[in-house]
């Protein structure tokens, strides 16, 4: 079963290999979803991430959802040595870490019901859990250049994968050390980890890094990358082959 | 794929369009009203009939949202070129969509292996042609997409 809805301003589509899935289960997948964006949407103005923003409400006071995401935010600041960071001009902007922690915990609230075998992808970042008629799952990476392209497929199963671009809805990335200079040298950058949560904060921060960024990833174990520069050439980690699919 | 590509795209921006015009004051976003994503299958071939209707829950007649004719939206950043789209409505439905500009200008020097040193590799992009379940990548290009189809159809508005 496989069904698509926009929400958080951005297509989310699901499909349950599983054949005892209902519509009941997708919609919980999708209410969720809509909890999330009612809470952390920058974009909706009775937020409660909106409302700490204009100073309505103490962060001590907010969500035990909001207090998490903060705290694993400030988290993944130390563990990126500061290029992720949410605050920006004294507002926050969680959306660099809410998207991938969203789709993590929807894959549970999956798993919880009992599923093996399905997808969660929202708007490009995707976890994937067990297989497709027994193989696994086939993910392209876009080509940067030309959107109806796809310039890799991975075979990944039990696993995470996001992407990074200049300018992503919600999620203005930049680099927190000169914030004002463009990141123009790396267009897109791909990450693969042991979940979704995971590969979207890293690929995050890691391509606030630019350049840098690919050889961060090659020194975080768990973790593989695919870079793609403006002159649309491709960088890749040492254990990416891996996940390649291998053409007969 | 391209053309599926587009469809769902299309889709999208026609959804998101429907959803902020005619429920006014509605939440920006319908969850539960998925869309079957089998639809932007179908839609590949071009044909009016299966644009999805915005929702159930309108109170607008059958004639149709738009007024016919074609509508040029409005240039749109896509950050690595300009995107603008042509809106082609038919019988007040969404009948093409067409790209006057897409983002494609990228810079074709060589560039220098800078990671010598280290355990990566670097490749010239490919475009590939196995079949794919699902595309992970950034959303500005379709963001764009929708940003200029939104102008071509509020221009369309009956």
């Amino acid at each position: 079963m496989k069904q698509t809805a926009l929400i958080m301003g951005m297509p989310i589509t699901l499909e349950v290999m599983d054949a005892t899935v209902t519509q009941s289960d997708l919609n919980a997948v999708f209410a969720y979803f809509v909890s999330v964006d009612t809470a952390f949407s920058t974009y909706q103005t009775t937020s409660e991430i909106s409302r700490i923003n204009r100073g309505e409400l103490a962060v001590e006071n907010c969500s035990a959802a909001m207090q998490t995401i903060l705290a694993l935010s400030e988290q993944t600041k130390q563990e990126t040595h500061g290029y992720f960071d949410i605050q920006h001009n004294g507002y926050y902007d969680p959306s660099g870490i809410v998207k991938g922690w969203a789709i993590q915990n929807a894959a549970s609230l999956l798993s919880a019901r009992g599923y093996q075998n399905f997808y969660i992808d929202a708007g490009g970042d995707i976890q994937v859990a067990g297989f497709k008629d027994g193989y696994p799952w086939r993910v392209g990476i876009r080509n940067p250049f030309k959107h109806s392209e796809y310039v890799k497929v991975l075979t990944l199963s039990d696993r995470g994968v996001a992407t990074s671009g200049t300018a992503i809805r919600g999620q203005h990335i930049y680099n927190p050390y000169h914030p004002d200079a463009a990141l123009l040298e790396i267009v897109s950058l791909t990450i693969i980890g042991p979940n979704v949560y995971e590969a979207d904060r890293f690929a995050t921060a890691a391509f606030a890094m630019g350049k840098a960024g690919i050889q961060f990833i090659e020194d975080l174990a768990g973790f593989e990358g695919y870079m793609i520069d403006v002159h649309a050439r491709a960088t890749f980690t040492s254990g990416f082959k891996k996940y390649v699919l291998q053409e007969i | 794929m391209k053309k599926f590509a587009v469809a769902a795209l299309i889709i999208g921006a026609f959804l998101i369009y429907s959803i902020l015009y005619d429920h006014s004051n509605a939440i920006p976003f319908v969850p539960t009203s998925a869309t079957e994503t089998s639809t932007a299958t179908d839609s590949t071939t071009g044909s009016s009939t299966t644009t999805p209707t915005p929702s159930s829950t309108t109170g607008t007649s059958s004639g149709g949202l738009y007024k016919n004719g074609s509508y040029v939206g409005s240039v749109a950043d896509a950050h690595w070129g300009s995107l603008q789209v042509k809106a082609i409505i038919k019988n007040g439905k969404i009948a093409d969509v067409q790209f006057l500009q897409y983002p494609n200008d990228r810079n074709r020097s060589v560039d220098i292996n800078n990671y010598a040193d280290s355990q990566l590799t670097t490749e010239a992009i490919q475009a590939q042609s196995a079949n794919v379940d699902i595309i992970t990548g950034a959303t500005d290009t379709s963001e764009a997409f929708v940003q200029s189809l939104s102008d071509a159809l509020t221009q369309a508005k009956v």
